[in-house]
């Protein structure tokens, strides 16, 4: 066990950061996002989460792709994938780790999607321990432990100091290079442990019913009636899609610059209207049906093929960013437990 | 980092056919005069023109076809209008290929065949009726029922006239939806076309075209006797990535880019209907 | 307001026993006190979760363009904000006036949920509200608050009257803001382009596209938008560079430009809090300089200053300015 006191962490970014490019959490404009650490960024560790989730290192908002060139009839096809170099990710909330192994279900699975594998090989991640967990949490309903998560090194906050212990050969290896930090008593840690299982047992959402949602009741969870009353508020925007650490899908876009055509792909989301519309045909034409393609697509499509894991991780960035107060709690509540009414 | 699923190759349009108004089938070999990739019958590839987008379309030609691939496709999109002004020698890109195709080599094998195919619909049937013609050996007798709204719509006519009608143990019924002058042959919905004809039910059926034709000829066959899991058909989506993972063709726990887009009826049924 | 609450209630009662309407729009419990929905009532029964609190900030007026091409006629509560969006929709005939029947109803602001958690507040157990105050009633303790220090920017500016309504259930005299709504615009203006260059750059690097600022925006009604229109040359999803990223607002905010009413919804709803509404004051700032005091929503009749000409508009060099 190794340690720093809160008030020293600024020089283990920067010993961090004179190694290896170092993501975590900065405060921009009054919102926190994971950002590349430089001298004078506003690191922000108080701020339970970011806004966006750290799938963002993986499966960016908006990657290259390829570039065009063409001429006359002839069309000349350059790489313009970026080279993946290895990186530090700090402070990522043990829901936001566990989402890394859903998405990796999905980009690791053949064929593997080599722009999103080049980053995961290439990151070093730091998890942090909640130490105030909030009411929109429950990340234990997914089978997270927000005081223990996993990771390379795991990060925990006690008294004005910040504990590390290692969890992997990777994680290790970075642990033992930092000579800014000193030996830590594993007391304190187990102590804030603890306490932090305390507050995530008394939240209001740990104690989601999830037994209906399983691939066997997907016909009778898709016909719900409650359906059209849960989505009658949805604005359809991407908010819940984008701020969501699990949600993988991506458009795949042509842009036209200067010097050719540059394709790049982009986080979609199955919120939009023209999500699945094709010259003559959409097969979902109403919100209703898009707004339960995808809480179904979490809660019951993707665990029938993933023995069961949900694409659900309890952060509930939903909870506190959707426009209208819709969520996936709302969803669960009244769609779960009625299969057998 | 070479050869991956998204980054496709450079095809070379080297003939272009019209086969109805709004059709034309284009032939696509790599820039070095060769296919650009293996496929099975009712595999798909993603064509692209840079600047304009990237599309799915089912590949036409039969994988015992060694030159080259062909795709017939219908105007309708921003990729398809794209094509459909394009010159012999224009490059495009195309990956693939993408989909579970046809079971030729499993539920097919030694079957009586039963194809039917309304309007561009027997594009993807087309590959699989050319395999099953070079493979004359492995399956029973095949039956075609197609129809078109006219005669100037029946895709591929002439290699149907020329070719498939006198293949061995090839039953061609055609139909067009009015009458026409210079047809003289069957005028109605393939539908009911199909109950007419009174297909025997020793068959394995595939069914490809509009949704609104796939609902009614489905229904004539099970009252003709068929069995839903004797029924294939393969389904149109919108789709990005062709490889699972952009969630576009998602429906119920299945991907019809990967796990389809070839399904048997039955297996359908246990989807929601958002196809 | 809790009196308010009941009379809502009973308005909504009222109206669907009587047949005069069939749906009732309004506002839903939530799970955490505070994450209150729009939501349709149908029936009297279901009105049992209806709520107006503090924590009802959500416009509805921009449902109602939807809803009014239903069957039957829907009731509406409009607060005085969303009433001048009401309004608007109206006059750019996007609401079936027939169709619905609007009972507006008084506010005295309504909370800024991301100021809950700041405020150590995760679970609303209850509120009580006067005009000047707030008490949240959470983990057993209240926590009363100045209306400024918790309410969403847009009310703490707020000078919307309650206009002409079918009805209006109102019984305190609204609360006059302690803030100039121009204030912040006053501030970008006197900036160097640098420094306003600078402040927006921070501000909008942070934009995910999630579109629920436009998605949410009642004057943003096209039934395909530009940004969404493969055959528009500008259909996005994602910013490809720098330079997008700033496009989409501001092209947004020449788009709504003379018909926004100011109701904020832009703001409320960007999940990284940029102040979007920023840009809109600005155009309704240089309007009012321009063109003399408007008020988009204020009426259902009027032309407005940037669809009207008139012999008294701003000539162009007073609009390009010379120096300026």
């Amino acid at each position: 066990m190794k340690k720093i006191a809160i008030k020293n962490l600024d020089l283990l970014y920067k010993e961090i950061a004179s190694a290896q490019e170092l993501y975590l959490p900065v405060k921009v404009a009054g919102a926190t996002n994971f950002k590349k650490f430089e001298d004078g960024v506003d690191v922000d560790i108080k701020s339970l989460q970011t806004v966006k989730s750290a799938k963002d290192l993986f499966f960016p908002q908006s990657e290259d792709m390829m570039e065009f060139k063409t001429s006359g009839k002839n069309i000349e096809i350059k790489d313009a994938r970026k080279q993946a170099v290895p990186f530090v990710l700090f402070g990522v909330r043990g829901c936001d780790f566990k989402s890394f192994e859903v998405l990796d279900k999905v980009f690791l699975a053949e064929p593997v999607d080599t722009m999103y594998k080049a980053k995961r090989d290439a990151v070093t991640v730091i998890t942090l321990a909640c130490n105030n967990p909030e009411s929109s949490c429950f990340c234990k309903v997914f089978g997270v432990d927000a005081s223990n998560p996993k990771g390379d090194i795991q990060a925990t906050i006690a008294n004005e100091e910040m504990f590390f212990e290692a969890l992997t050969e990777k994680g290790s290896e970075l642990l033992s290079k930092l000579t800014c930090l000193e030996d830590g008593d594993a007391k304190k840690v187990e102590d804030e442990k603890a306490e932090i299982v305390k507050k995530i047992d008394a939240l209001p959402f740990v104690n989601l019913d999830l037994s209906d949602f399983k691939g066997e009741n997907l016909m009778k969870l898709f016909d719900r009636p409650e359906w059209e009353e849960l989505s009658k508020a949805c604005l359809g925007c991407g908010t819940c899609t984008f701020v969501c650490p699990t949600c993988q899908c991506f458009d795949i876009r042509d842009f036209e610059t200067n010097a050719g055509v540059k394709r790049f792909r982009c986080w979609d989301s199955c919120m939009y209207s023209d999500f699945t519309k094709m010259a003559a045909e959409n097969p979902r034409k109403t919100q209703m049906q898009r707004y339960r393609q995808r809480f179904m697509h979490k809660l019951c499509y993707f665990p029938s093929n993933n023995d069961g894991e949900y694409g659900c991780v309890g952060c509930g960035r939903c909870v506190k960013k959707c426009p209208q107060s819709l969520n996936i709690v709302k969803v669960i509540k009244k769609i779960g437990g009625k299969i057998n009414d | 980092m070479t050869n991956e699923a998204l980054i496709p190759v450079i095809g070379v349009i080297t003939d272009i056919r019209r086969d109805t108004p709004d059709v034309k089938t284009f032939r696509v070999v790599t820039p070095d005069g060769k296919k650009a990739f293996e496929h099975m019958p009712g595999q798909c590839a993603m064509l692209s023109i840079p600047g304009v987008g990237e599309a799915m379309f089912s590949i036409t030609s039969s994988p015992t076809n060694t030159e080259f691939m062909e795709f017939s496709i219908k105007k309708c999109g921003c990729v398809t209008s794209w094509l459909h002004q394009a010159e012999v020698g224009q490059q495009i890109t195309i990956r693939g290929p993408y989909g579970n195709g046809f079971p030729v080599t499993k539920d097919f094998k030694g079957k009586n065949l039963l194809f039917i195919a309304g309007g561009i619909g027997l594009a993807p049937l087309r590959s699989v009726i050319n395999y099953v013609r070079a493979h004359r050996e492995d399956y029973g007798t095949v039956d075609i029922v197609y129809g078109s709204r006219s005669m100037d719509d029946l895709v591929d006519f002439k290699e149907i006239q020329q070719e498939w009608v006198n293949e061995k143990d090839f039953n061609v019924y055609l139909t067009i939806d009015r009458p026409q002058d210079g047809w003289d042959g069957h005028v109605g919905f393939v539908p009911a076309y199909v109950k007419e004809v009174n297909i025997p039910t020793d068959r394995t059926a595939v069914l490809c075209g509009p949704p609104i034709m796939i609902k009614f000829t489905l229904q004539a066959l099970l009252e003709l006797g068929f069995e839903k899991t004797q029924v294939f058909t393969t389904l149109e989506f919108r789709m990005k990535c062709g490889i699972g993972k952009c969630g576009r063709c998602n429906v119920g726990n299945q991907y019809i880019c990967k796990d389809g887009p070839v399904f048997r009826m039955d297996q359908l049924e246990e989807l929601p209907s958002e196809y | 307001m809790q009196r308010i609450e009941s009379m809502m209630i009973e308005k909504a009662k009222a109206l669907l026993s009587s047949g005069e309407v069939n749906r009732v729009l309004g506002w839903k419990k939530g799970e955490l006190g505070f994450d209150v929905e729009p939501c349709v009532f149908t029936s009297e029964d279901s009105l049992k979760d209806f709520v107006y609190n503090a924590f009802c900030g959500a416009n509805l007026s921009k449902y109602l363009v939807g809803e009014t091409k239903k069957e039957g006629k829907i009731l509406v509560f409009l607060k005085p904000c969303d009433s001048y969006s009401f309004n608007q929709l109206i006059k750019e005939h996007r609401i079936n006036k027939d169709n619905v029947y609007t009972v507006g109803v008084e506010c005295q602001g309504k909370v800024d949920n991301s100021k809950l958690k700041e405020n150590g507040i995760e679970i609303v157990d209850g509120v009580v509200e006067t005009v000047e105050e707030v008490t949240i009633k959470a983990n057993g303790k209240d926590y009363a608050f100045k209306k400024d220090e918790i309410v969403l920017g847009k009310c703490s500016v707020c000078e919307k009257k309650l206009l002409s309504y079918d009805e209006v259930i109102s019984i305190n005299e609204k609360r006059t803001p302690s803030i100039d709504r121009f204030e912040m615009v006053k501030k970008l203006e006197s900036m160097t382009a640098d420094e306003r260059y600078a402040f927006w750059k921070d501000q909008l690097s942070n934009c995910i596209r999630c579109n629920a600022c436009r998605n949410v925006c009642p004057a943003c009604t096209c039934t395909k938008c530009v940004f969404d229109n493969d055959n528009s040359g500008i259909a996005s999803k994602a910013n490809s560079d720098s330079f997008e990223e700033k496009m989409f607002h501001i092209i947004r905010a020449f788009h709504v430009a003379g018909r926004c009413t100011d109701c904020g919804e832009c703001s409320r709803v960007c999940p990284q809090h940029i102040p979007l509404h920023l840009l809109n004051r600005k155009f309704i700032s240089d309007i009012n300089r321009l063109y003399g005091e408007y008020q988009a929503g204020e009426d259902t009749e009027s032309k407005g200053p940037l669809t009207n000409f008139t012999k008294g508009d701003a000539e162009p060099s007073e609009v390009f300015g010379g120096n300026n």
